[in-house]
């Protein structure tokens, strides 16, 4: 038994350069790479390996110094190529020279009827040690779950509304039994509900609605519907001192082939996507993989910004970069630094724009996809409320208000106007449609990592 | 385009960091920004992609929505001149060029010591310099009479960005209206400028036999002490010399004397349908106002105390500057309050301080000036019960 809810406020960018539904196997890449900077709140991680060393898949790379159990593994077997290190000495990513065929690190095996059996501790050591545990992400904090809480709820939102988002009916097209398996485990590990949430409009893959055991909630509404903070809010809202669980769905799915077959499986599909990719489409290959071998030869044009994850919420990344952790797919639009004569004030029918003001008349084209370049459009400026934030914020959240607070890092009233409910992607839509271009999602998340680390 | 870029890019080094001209940066800047929108990406983390909406084109939109305002106006300035004359029948070019001749002046001293403090503040106080003041220049001119002097027009302007704005920390920090600080400061420092026969631009021209520059709201004020019945007085007014001037229709359509951009109820309803179909307007603000004067009109009529309480409802909505004030004024973002349910309160009470003061006060006929400029005292009081009410359900939700 679900819900049915239906959001209204938000917006849908639709943009040039969807994924088709077609999934080549990409050229064999070099070097994988681990990012601790993928995982927000943590703290100081503290390397396991060396230079030189050679890994299996599943073995640890690194555990963050406060969750000592909290394995971080290597996604691909291989030899650790390098240990990078940017200024003060942080670590920036463990890159793997990978083998040609992945051997994998075995762990225990179960049969369906051992799984009914097993004890939440006994899963949870099993995840810890795998590697599949920083899948599980906390609210509030957005960081990775910490392994001695027991959550009020697990959350899986099974639908992206992010710009180009790929389509999950293909990305996890087959793995029905691991995602089955993936939300038995985590039933263990709560005592309340586990709530997959899907979107009414589209197709719902097989792979989510023939699930059991578990609350099947469907929403209808535009971006950030997707956005599982959203989703939260309206199904069981976090309030002060609660903590619930989010896992995507290429979680769930890894925690089920690691039960079922015993190993730390970082195979994946990655969609390219974007204006500027030849032929959109999904491409198999593992987590953490690099964008020169994703990308070569696939792009129409050289001056462009690569984004591993979305426009709204992803992390540029150089063609020596690797896709996140949580990342899906890979954008490329056209990088946007150059001036444009009398750019604020001249009319456009191209130029996607949520505000109506005068000469912005993408509000006209339904159903048309822009082409959108990385330019900021504008200069940084104080706020100026003009209620947009509010019209693509569908929560009883005053973004203004809580941004505000923030800046003025007064705990007490951030607390009040419900931070512990949003991260980043919450909000992502705020930052794109603000008229005095503050860095939303950067404000957001120094309040949070001020309460967090207070 | 090509050209202008390069003459910019010819100097631009010289205002950066290190420059000659370092100290004149955000001037520069703000120069070049209204030529070029700038070259500047997104960060690498968080939104890659921006609207393409800024803070220009939003101000730039408002000012779009004064301009019906703004033509009629130039227009009325010259048709009260030859009514006021007692030559109506003048031919339009006429009227536009009387009218151009007395409001341009004004909108051109409004802008070029409005931008004058604007750029000498963003460079010594070192920020850019803000867009607000595209919309200020314009409503100042429209709020104030034709005959104003201008070094009083330059006056009311140094002081309201000043005063009104700069001292908070200029556009987005101001708590109180900067036109309105204008047209106030000039109401307290200048009243016989501002208030009486001034409405009406007479210039070299000998006033018609029974000429009176008395405005609607001062006819209103007066039935205090007369006892006369307003209605029937604004339909008697202009009697042998303009003829149904104060007529219901004649109040709406604007043809009567009053500030230069205000006394059109039609042509800021047009502004009000641009501003509300582009979104930059709060229609909850505007839709609010009205009602609020209305329904306060309606109570004042219950009571029925005086003449000017027994004026019927509607007309309060066509005299003086409702409509403008309604529109252009109360909604500007930064002054009004920023939650969307205390717009609903904040239009509201816009409307019905208005009706109070223009009623119970006669000192100050035009009351919705000063009960834009309390309310906007008010807004933060409002909004802090309103993002109160948030907080509260939050915390209801947390113990149930």
């Amino acid at each position: 038994m679900g819900k049915f809810i239906r959001i209204k406020k938000g917006f849908n960018i639709n943009l040039v350069g969807k994924a088709a539904p077609k999934v080549t196997q990409t050229e064999h890449s070099d070097t994988f790479a681990v990012k601790p900077t993928d995982f927000p709140g943590m703290y100081i991680p503290k390397v396991l390996v060396k230079e030189g060393d050679t890994v299996k898949a599943g073995s640890p790379l690194f555990h963050d110094k406060r969750h000592p159990n909290v394995l971080h593994v290597a996604p691909v077997s291989g030899e650790i190529a390098e240990v990078k290190r940017g200024a003060k000495r942080k670590l920036l990513e463990i890159r793997i020279l990978a083998d040609k065929q992945v051997d994998h690190k075995t762990f225990n095996k179960y049969s369906s009827s051992d799984l009914s059996k097993l004890k939440a501790d006994e899963a949870k050591k099993l995840m810890l040690e795998a590697g599949v545990w920083p899948n599980i992400v906390q609210r509030p904090y957005g960081c990775i779950a910490d392994p001695e809480v027991t959550p009020k709820a697990i959350h899986i939102s099974a639908f992206d509304t992010h710009p180009l988002a790929p389509d999950y009916s293909v990305l996890f097209k087959g793995q029905d039994q691991f995602f089955q398996v993936g939300l038995d485990i985590l039933k263990k590990l709560t005592n309340g509900l586990v709530h997959v949430n899907v979107h009414t409009t589209s197709e719902i893959s097989s792979v989510f609605s023939q699930t059991s055991g578990v609350e099947l909630n469907k929403f209808s509404g535009p971006h950030p519907t997707g956005c599982v903070g959203v989703q939260i809010h309206h199904l069981d809202p976090i309030n002060k001192g609660d903590v619930v669980w989010t896992v995507n769905p290429f979680g769930v799915i890894q925690i089920g082939k690691l039960f079922l077959n015993g190993i730390h499986d970082a195979s994946r599909l990655i969609a390219l996507v974007g204006s500027e990719v030849k032929d959109p489409q999904y491409y198999k290959t593992y987590t953490g993989t690099s964008i020169k071998n994703l990308i070569a030869n696939r792009l129409t044009s050289d001056h462009v910004r690569v984004i591993s994850g979305n426009v709204l919420t992803g992390t540029r990344v150089t063609s020596d970069g690797y896709v996140g952790f949580f990342d899906n797919y890979v954008t490329v639009i056209p990088e946007g630094d150059y001036y444009e004569f009398m750019g604020w004030i001249a009319p456009s029918m191209s130029k996607v724009s949520f505000h109506r003001a005068i000469g912005l008349f993408s509000f006209l084209a339904k159903g048309k996809e822009f082409k959108v370049d990385s330019n900021t459009h504008g200069e940084p400026r104080a706020f100026v409320q003009s209620g947009v934030f509010e019209r693509v914020t569908p929560m009883d959240i005053l973004p203004t208000h809580l941004l505000k607070s923030i800046l003025a890092e007064d705990f007490d009233e951030m607390e009040e106007l419900g931070i512990y409910e949003v991260i980043e992607e919450d909000l992502a839509l705020c930052e794109f449609v603000d008229v005095s271009k503050h860095n939303v999602q950067k404000i957001l998340r120094d309040g949070i990592e001020l309460l967090q680390n207070s | 385009m090509k050209f202008i870029r390069k003459e910019f890019d010819k100097v631009k080094h010289h205002f950066e960091k290190g420059g000659k001209w370092e100290k004149y940066f955000y001037a520069y800047e703000a120069i070049e920004t209204f030529a070029f929108s700038p070259n500047t990406v997104n960060g690498d983390k968080g939104a890659q992609i921006r609207d393409a909406v800024d803070l220009k084109r939003l101000m730039m939109t408002v000012v779009i929505a004064m301009i019906p305002c703004l033509l009629f106006g130039i227009w009325n300035v010259g048709h009260q001149h030859f009514i006021a004359i007692g030559e109506p029948g003048a031919a339009l070019m006429d009227k536009i060029l009387i009218g151009s001749i007395k409001v341009l002046p004004i909108i051109v001293v409004s802008y070029a010591v409005g931008l004058g403090v604007e750029f000498i503040f963003a460079t010594i106080r070192r920020h850019p310099v803000n867009e607000g003041y595209l919309v200020t220049g314009l409503l100042i001119p429209l709020v104030l009479p034709p005959d104003i002097p201008l070094w009083q027009v330059a006056l009311a302007t140094i002081f309201a960005v000043i005063i009104g704005k700069e001292a908070f920390g200029g556009t987005g920090m101001n708590v109180l209206n900067v036109a309105l600080t204008a047209r106030a400061f000039l109401y307290f420092a200048y009243p016989s400028d501002i208030s009486g026969d001034v409405w009406t631009h007479l210039g070299d021209g000998t006033a018609v036999a029974g000429f009176s520059g008395a405005t609607p709201l001062s006819i209103g004020a007066s039935s205090l002490t007369t006892g006369e019945n307003v209605v029937s007085s604004l339909n008697a007014f202009g009697a042998g010399w303009a003829d149904g001037l104060f007529s219901f229709t004649n109040l709406f359509m604007g043809a009567i004397p009053g500030s230069i951009g205000e006394t059109s109820v039609l042509m800021c309803l047009i502004g009000a349908v641009i501003l509300v179909a582009t979104g930059v307007g709060s229609w909850k603000i505007i839709l609010s106002v009205f009602v609020g004067s209305y329904a306060m009109a309606l109570v004042m009529n219950l009571f029925g105390a005086n003449e000017f309480m027994l004026m019927p409802a509607h007309y309060h909505l066509v005299i003086g500057g409702l409509a403008f004030g309604a529109v252009f004024m109360a909604t500007d973002p930064v002054t009004a309050t920023q939650t969307e349910s205390g717009k609903w309160i904040y239009g509201f009470l816009i409307g019905v301080l208005t009706i109070i003061i223009r009623v119970f006060n006669p000192a100050y006929p035009e009351g919705v000036m000063l009960a834009i400029l309390l309310m906007n005292v008010f807004a933060p009081l409002i909004d802090y019960y309103v993002v109160g009410a948030n907080k509260k359900r939050r915390l209801k939700r947390a113990t149930v």
